[in-house]
């Protein structure tokens, strides 16, 4: 106890400069202290708001005025278009192709990564995060270096019928590409920080990795995992600079919603743009409410785990 | 030879690794890495020469310059606003707080198209936004400059935001005591811990910037030599059928995005050691 003192008494004497005093802060003081007076904050949220309503709110509120500016009957009828309705259905089969296969791989390699010690670990991180960084447009040529008729097996793909490029495998591969470390970037750090205990406590008690993985790593994860699937599922069938390389752009074969937007604008039809454009608004808006939720879900259990302890 | 001769794990009790392993390499290869080693295949079968004519082009030189100016000034302004806005996030309370909150990650969210037909209809000149305006917004390069803008907020402020809502109070009340204004306190104790972060979000919407297409053909005009992004570019060649030309491009852009994703690992490296953790 008595060190302290002395420290002080050192401090002191070594400092000559002015006496400096203890003050004695009423709480209130010490909250005014490390925060803004009033109409500072007033005005940082005041810029703050004006930014994202000029930059956010505004754009999307535009995507549902201007989708009913021509009235209900165009908005109907720009939906049930025939194009509109084949995008619709190959947007669906490419997410619904891209994402169990990405939550697949997303899985394998979470459980690999987090659950292991191996050499190039960081190497493999880093892989997983490439196509990130790598352009939409790039990503769609890659496969048309490939697949297409001047790639590596455009003259054995014609030769046996085969047709990727400008048809839907190629926009599924494109999308798959640009949709593939949502989920592993979800699950790797979650289950890096659970550790495997609960896993090894499993295996002592004589669990198979398969009644592992389904009945305690599975469990564990389900709120960021089913976050990753849902952003995978709304970049899936948002995506467009990449499937837009691929696709050939042939009108109720091979247009996903966001190419049929494109084409429906630049033919200045901009109330059935907008009409179709509402529709991956919503699915967008969707994305977030459960983003909302599952962030919420998660720090309640995290909280429930913590007591638990 | 097995994975785990080739890689020395460390023993572990829990089964699956090389299937699991197995399986993560293999999908990896077959999607992103050998598809990507094509780009770089195809540029062997061009000669040096035409390689540097085709980047160095005038067209492709003003491109380059219209996608890197206008990424940086976007992911600048996000860089000023991104922070503003997790600061008024983090530390006020509003109505209407968590919705904000959970609008920020919009821009994730909304197919780039859409975020490119909504913005052009709202800065040309006779949109809600583009009315108020003395100057022409779409359809320049200034269009470029919004859709970008857009496509980059959400980067800052995740970023910040967390690192924001760890910081120890305890540090400012220190500096009060001390007799530091808050302004001080903000640019010695708060902006300091904050700066990696900052620098890593500023990396992410800059190099999310530079890939764009989606939202940006619709708003930019796309005049070339003006307002014609490298993106385009590539589009542009490859309906030409100039695969050649069109992959001489996407490979300087690769090798732009692998430079910062390199740079970024760095700042977060950084920014972790920054943090203690």
């Amino acid at each position: 106890m008595s060190a302290v003192p002395n420290a002080i008494d050192t401090l002191a004497v070594a400092d000559a400069g002015p006496i400096v005093r203890p003050l004695a802060l009423a709480p209130a003081r010490i909250a005014d202290a490390v925060s803004e007076p009033a109409w500072m904050r007033r005005t940082l949220i005041g810029v703050a708001l004006a930014f994202l309503t000029l930059f956010l709110f505004v754009p999307l509120a535009a995507v549902f005025v201007q989708a009913f500016a021509k009235g209900i009957d165009v908005y109907w009828a720009a939906l049930t278009d025939s194009d509109a309705v084949s995008a619709l259905k190959l947007t669906l089969i490419a997410a619904g192709i891209s994402v169990p296969l990405n939550l697949v791989f997303g899985v394998a390699a979470a459980w690999a990564i987090a659950k292991f010690d191996f050499r190039g670990k960081n190497v493999l991180l880093t892989l997983i995060d490439l196509p990130f960084s790598v352009s939409p447009v790039v990503a769609g040529l890659i496969y048309l270096l490939i697949f297409g008729l001047q790639g590596w097996c455009g003259e054995w793909l014609r030769d046996h019928d085969l047709k990727i490029v400008f048809a839907v495998p190629g926009i599924v591969l494109a999308t798959v590409f640009v949709t593939f470390p949502f989920i592993a970037r979800e699950l790797i750090p979650l289950m890096q920080a659970q550790g495997q205990e609960q896993e090894e406590a499993a295996r002592v008690l004589g669990a198979s990795g398969w009644q592992i993985l389904w009945r305690v790593t599975l469990p564990n994860v389900k709120w960021a995992l089913l976050y990753g699937v849902i952003l995978c599922n709304a970049r899936a069938m948002g995506e467009f600079g990449a499937v837009s390389v691929v696709s050939g752009h042939i009108r109720g074969q091979t247009n996903t919603l966001p190419l049929h937007i494109e084409i429906l604008y630049n033919d200045y039809q901009f109330a059935a743009a907008f009409a179709v454009a509402s529709l991956l608004a919503a699915l967008a808006l969707v994305t977030l409410v459960l983003k909302y939720i599952v962030e919420r879900r998660a720090k309640s259990s995290h909280q429930e785990a913590r007591h638990e302890h | 030879m097995s994975t785990r001769a080739l890689l020395l794990r460390r023993h572990s009790v829990l089964p699956g690794f090389n299937l699991a392993l197995g399986f993560a390499l293999l999908y990896l290869c077959f999607i992103v890495l050998i598809p990507l080693s094509a780009v770089f295949l195809k540029t062997f079968t061009v000669s040096w020469g035409t390689f540097v004519d085709t980047v160095t082009s005038p067209r492709v030189m003003a491109s380059y310059r219209l996608t890197f100016g206008a990424s940086f000034l976007a992911a600048l302004v996000n860089g000023v606003f991104g922070l503003l806005v997790s600061w008024v996030l983090v530390r006020y309370r509003f109505p209407g707080k968590r919705i904000v909150d959970a609008l920020v990650d919009l821009p994730f969210a909304l197919p780039t198209a859409v975020a490119g037909i909504a913005l052009t209809t709202l800065y040309a000149s006779n949109g809600w936004i583009g009315k108020w305006l003395p100057f022409k917004v779409s359809y320049t390069p200034l269009g470029v400059f919004v859709a970008l803008t857009f496509i980059g907020l959400p980067f800052v402020v995740r970023t910040v935001q967390p690192v924001l809502e760890d910081l120890q109070r305890e540090l400012e009340e220190a500096a009060a005591t001390l007799g530091a204004t808050r302004l001080q306190t903000f640019a010695y104790v708060i902006f300091p811990a904050l700066m990696p972060a900052l620098l890593t979000g500023f990396a992410l919407a800059f190099a999310r910037a530079l890939g764009e297409y989606g939202s940006v053909i619709f708003i930019a005009g796309n005049m070339p030599m003006v307002s014609e992004i490298t993106s385009l570019l590539i589009i542009t060649k490859l309906e030409q059928y100039d695969y050649a030309g069109a992959t001489s491009i996407a490979v300087v852009m690769l090798v732009a995005a692998f430079a910062l994703l390199l740079l970024i690992n760095l700042l977060q490296a950084w920014a972790r050691k920054r943090q203690g953790r």
